[in-house]
């Protein structure tokens, strides 16, 4: 009778047994320090897979062992995960040693304390600030602060333009003020084809384009006091410029509006639906799509008349940083790695493959730095670019700005009429969202 | 794989051993167990029956719930993310944010939440028509019932990811195949709709989900309908009952306690909902189809405001709670009249 | 039962408009996973104008599919059969004994349905964590991690199903396994878990489905190596293009074994069973 007994030791067992065989093949996050030293590192997905990631990474992984003899542990992170991985890291303290994380994210991971601030010691050990691109470094934390990593990747934007279609309605060279943006624009836009792709319901996108515009018209997203101030008028004229694309100009198709995954843009281009596209450093993706330097060109994106006020920017600052985690096993072996993720050959051999720019000034030597389209990127990033408000709120500020553009774009598509009262009412009510 | 084969389908070797005669103590292992007095037995058994899905309900369930309740009552962002007793107490500002309907935050909510109940309620009484509907039709043999009946579950055997992102596809406005049909080959709209953003958004995540969520009902109901014992059929018909006086007089009632639970369950489940518009919809999601999940998670995750986001989980767990309160007190009434 | 007449015809349209429903998606699904990727950016056609088997070859190589595969494979059979075992004996005590506490157990198991997953997502995470270090076993990041969490989500739903099913279950059918000498447990061997046989089939079922196609835990709780099939596919959307035919072929493949025992699984569904009645 008593037969009950055996059973909730079968389901006991079974566990164990169950948490045994899987807990046992899975590898441990943090490297330990006794033995061979290592260390684990989290990439993110610049190239076109998971895969040819690793592939690139390796070889240079490999060098490192061979110099310092500390093994390195890759994994290759996607997007849709890394915040959420770098915040289960910050949290509970268990994690990678060195993590790449966007450079817009800096300023918000900074407040979290989880990462380990650069000091001017670590600096020189790099090579001291001024062998860092400026603007890549500024892109590195909160002014004031000690930087909370180094900069890894430079990307800015451009704009790319195909010369074929380019030829065949007559423009000669790229445009390079608005009005002759929208005017070529409005030349390129026939037989199903349209003048200008946007990433139409990319939170990320949006955001930076209206920075971006947003300086042009001499505002600022946050004023002197740190308080948001996104319907300020400079910001409603911005994000109605970039509205009238779809809704006055009708240069853009309307089913931008609704891309969302950050490749539908640049894939239009590639395919030769949209003669131009205002991205960041997408030669590698280009490339992979089966363009080359004869089918495109790079310009920089057009810039405001000098005497309407404002800012001489045309893109923000893009990037990828390197960064030691607080919690980090092995501290010591994990800023050796960032220095060597620094160096000069490093950095010539990955951004080659990636097709972003070094961010230290002595890598530039290498000939494949100095195609006019890698040129024109410098200009950039040295002239007129600026980092995104490196702010604790950062990520809320683009998520507001952002989903209120989505919306915008929405209307716009369905031919809503777009006024200033309705772009400013819906960012105010992005404003009044922002937490103090 | 694992464990007792007395969990294994198909009666015969749950049985015991074919050639063995019950030992008169009630089952070999009885002897291998100590005996306590019968009365000791008797009244632990239920208890020790329901000790593992306790413990396990108490680790993953119960215990982060509450931690998560008491995160609601802090200023939990990224300032605090790494050490949680360092947070400033926030009493009930996180709800009051939440629940202050003039300001843009409790607003959005508010709009959100409403959104849900509508997706919710068309989605569940869709999907139920359908799981019951396709239940029904497919009592009794007829040619190809094999075949379709595997093909109903086939939604379900896909990754979510997989079918979601099939629909996004499906609905893409340029090169999807509704616009295709709707506008390239029966010619009902002039210029190609919006299905992904827009008013149609809502239209859109409800199909999506009745697709998804329309095998199970299918699944649940058809397995109700074969604990139907054939001889009530019988004893109807023979009291003169046609078909549909079958369905409404026996099927139906029988499947009540199936149908309860089936029904609230769906409700729950679809209104808490988080794979299928973060697949369809990406990040964000239009206005017009901002789930709650999804609105939860864009203002805590994304933006690092876990003391918010847990104060929002809380008000939609306590309305949770009610809705079922109400439901069951509701059915078991009617249950206790019948 | 005598069919009417006009059922034939509300059979044939009702589960063809069923039936149209359900394939639309999967006949677009296969034939997008052998149209070049081109073709399944651009316009949309019935007919693919281009066949090629590239994505059934690229995609175990743009993403570990086969590995992911195994994890999903692991996890989801795992946490079903377990969940199922644990069910089985809580609905069992629910049904058929009347203990104090049994109405607080039944609500408690309840009330877990309604907890938003974001709710409990960050805390799970560091009790995983520190459990994890306290008791020598990986928790956090690990299949074990998984497996624990998907069998206690799938538990409130498995339990209270079959206590519906064990309910219906006649009790006069205990009273005969127990005459005949056998105890509790033994009944619920020998009879009820026979005669509720299509119950526990729709509930395993239910349990490996949810667990196989889990997202928003397996995103935060998985590295590279515990990784699942539901966040990996996420991996051919990659930071330049969305590999649309390989994300297809990847699906349907993936999907062959699940559906094959569904298909074994759906004779026990409809058995006819004359459990139910006791003559």
């Amino acid at each position: 009778m008593l037969t009950r007994k055996p059973y909730v030791f079968a389901v006991a067992g079974a566990l164990m047994l169950a948490a045994a065989a899987c807990g046992s093949s899975d590898s441990s996050t943090s490297g330990s320090a006794a033995a061979p030293a290592s260390i684990t590192y989290w990439a993110s997905n610049q190239g076109t897979s998971l895969e040819s990631d690793k592939q690139i990474l390796q070889p240079e992984l490999d060098r490192f062992t061979k110099e310092t003899g500390i093994k390195v542990n890759l994994e290759v992170v996607p997007w849709s995960d890394l915040l959420n991985r770098i915040l289960a890291a910050a949290t509970s303290g268990k994690g990678p040693d060195v993590v790449n994380i966007g450079n817009t994210w800096s300023a918000s991971l900074q407040a979290t304390g989880a990462f380990v601030p650069l000091d001017d010691t670590q600096l020189n050990a790099l090579g001291g600030k001024a062998r860092f691109l400026g603007p890549s470094l500024a892109a590195t934390g909160a002014p004031g602060q000690p930087p909370v990593g180094a900069p890894l990747y430079s990307t800015a934007y451009a704009l790319y333009y195909n010369k074929h279609m380019f030829k065949d309605a007559g423009i000669a060279d790229p445009p390079k003020t608005w009005d002759e943006l929208v005017a070529d624009g409005k030349k390129l836009t026939k037989d199903g084809k349209w003048g200008l792709a946007v990433e139409g319901a990319s939170v990320s996108e949006n955001a930076h384009m209206i920075f971006t515009l947003g300086q042009q018209h001499g505002g600022d997203l946050f004023d002197s006091s740190g308080k948001s101030q996104f319907d300020s008028p400079a910001n409603v004229a911005a994000v109605k410029q970039y509205l009238d694309f779809i809704a006055t100009d009708k240069i853009t198709n309307p089913s931008d509006a609704a891309y969302s995954n950050g490749t539908e843009a640049l894939q239009d281009f590639i395919g030769g639906k949209a003669a131009m596209v205002m991205w960041q450093s997408a030669s590698g993706t280009l490339k992979t799509g089966g363009m080359t330097p004869d089918d495109y060109g790079v310009a920089p994106i057009p810039l405001p008349d000098p005497s309407s006020g404002g800012k001489q920017v045309d893109s923000m600052v893009g990037g990828i940083n390197i960064s030691v985690f607080d919690s980090a096993a092995n501290k010591d072996g994990a800023l050796k790695f960032v220095k060597f993720m620094t160096s000069k050959q490093t950095q010539q051999d990955l951004n080659k493959a990636y097709g972003s720019l070094p961010t230290v000034t002595d890598a530039y030597d290498d000939p494949a730095f100095q195609t006019p389209e890698i040129k024109t990127y410098q200009q950039i990033l040295a002239n007129t670019a600026a980092p995104l408000p490196q702010v604790a709120n950062e990520s809320q500020f683009e998520t507001l700005v952002g989903n209120a553009m989505n919306q915008l774009f929405a209307d716009a598509a369905s031919g809503k009429p777009i006024t200033d009262e309705s772009v400013k009412a819906k960012l105010t009510e992005a404003n009044q969202q922002m937490a103090g | 794989m694992v464990v007792s084969a007395t969990s294994r389908p198909g009666g015969g070797r749950g049985s015991g051993d074919p050639g063995r005669p019950p030992p008169p103590s009630g089952g070999r292992k009885g002897r291998i167990i100590p005996r306590l007095p019968v009365r000791l037995r008797r009244l632990g058994l239920p208890y020790l029956l329901i000790l593992p899905a306790l413990l396990l309900e108490l680790l993953v369930h119960l215990i982060p719930m509450v931690i998560g309740i008491g995160m609601s009552f802090i200023k939990l962002t990224q300032l605090y993310i790494r050490n949680w007793s360092a947070a400033p107490s926030a009493g009930w500002s996180n709800y009051h944010l939440a629940v202050d309907f003039n300001a843009p935050v409790g607003r959005a909510l508010l709009h959100s939440f409403l959104v849900t109940v509508a997706f919710t309620l068309i989605t569940v009484a869709l999907s139920w028509f359908f799981g019951m509907a396709g239940a029904v039709l497919m009592q009794g043999e007829f040619r190809g019932r094999g075949v379709l009946r595997a093909l109903f579950l086939v939604p379900y055997a896909l990754p979510v990811y997989a079918g979601v992102i099939t629909w996004s596809f499906l609905l893409q406005r340029d090169s999807g195949l509704v616009n295709h049909v709707l506008v390239d080959q029966l010619h009902l709209f002039g210029d190609k709709p919006f299905w992904l953003i827009g008013q149609n958004s809502f239209a859109s995540i409800v199909v999506v989900s009745l697709w998804r969520w329309w095998p199970f009902a299918f699944l649940v109901l058809m397995a109700g309908l074969q604990n139907i014992p054939r001889d009530l059929y019988e004893a109807s018909a023979i009291d003169g009952a046609g078909w549909m006086r079958q369905l409404r007089s026996v099927t139906l009632p029988m499947l009540r306690p199936v149908n309860q639970v089936l029904v609230l369950v769906l409700f729950l489940w679809t209104f808490n909902d988080f794979n299928t518009p973060y697949v369809l919809f990406g990040k964000t999601a239009p206005q017009e189809a901002d789930l709650i999940s999804i609105h939860i998670y864009q203002s805590s995750f994304v933006t690092w405001n876990f003391g918010t986001g847990s104060a929002m989980s809380v008000l939609l767990l306590l309305f949770l709670l009610l809705v079922t309160a109400i439901y069951l007190l509701i059915t078991s009434r009617r249950r206790s009249d019948a | 039962m005598r069919d009417p007449k006009w059922l034939k015809w509300v059979r044939i349209i009702g589960l063809g408009l069923l039936g149209l429903f359900t394939v639309t998606p999967i006949y677009v699904m296969i034939t997008s996973s052998i149209k070049p990727l081109k073709d399944v950016q651009g316009d949309f056609h019935w007919i693919p104008t281009t066949i090629t088997f590239s994505a059934f070859h690229d995609m175990w190589s743009t993403v570990p599919l086969a590995h992911y595969f195994v994890n999903s494979l692991i996890v989801s059979t795992i946490a079903s059969v377990v969940s199922v075992v644990v069910a089985i004996f809580a609905a069992y005590a629910v049904s058929r004994f009347r203990f104090a506490g049994r109405r607080a157990f039944s609500i408690t198991v309840l009330s877990t349905q309604m907890f938003p997953g974001i709710l409990f997502l960050l805390p799970l995470f560091l009790i995983y964590v520190n459990l994890g270090s306290a008791i020598g076993v990986d928790l956090y990041a690990s299949r074990t991690g998984l497996i624990i969490t998907y069998l206690t989500f799938s538990l409130p739903f498995s339990i209270w199903m079959l206590v519906g099913y064990f309910d219906s279950i006649p009790v006069a059918l205990d009273e005969a396994a127990k005459v005949d000498g056998s105890g509790p447990i033994g009944a619920l061997i020998r009879v009820v878990i026979p005669a509720a046989t299509p119950g526990i089939i729709a509930v395993l079922i239910y349990a490996f489905m949810s667990a196989w196609g889990e997202v928003l835990f397996a995103s935060v709780m998985t590295d590279e190596a515990s990784r699942t099939l539901a966040v990996g596919l996420q991996g051919y959307a990659t930071q330049n293009n969305v590999y649309w035919n390989q994300i297809m072929a990847a699906s349907l493949v993936v999907s062959i074994p699940v559906v094959a025992g569904f298909l074994l699984l759906q004779r026990y569904l409809v058995q006819g069973l004359t459990a139910g009645a006791v003559k």
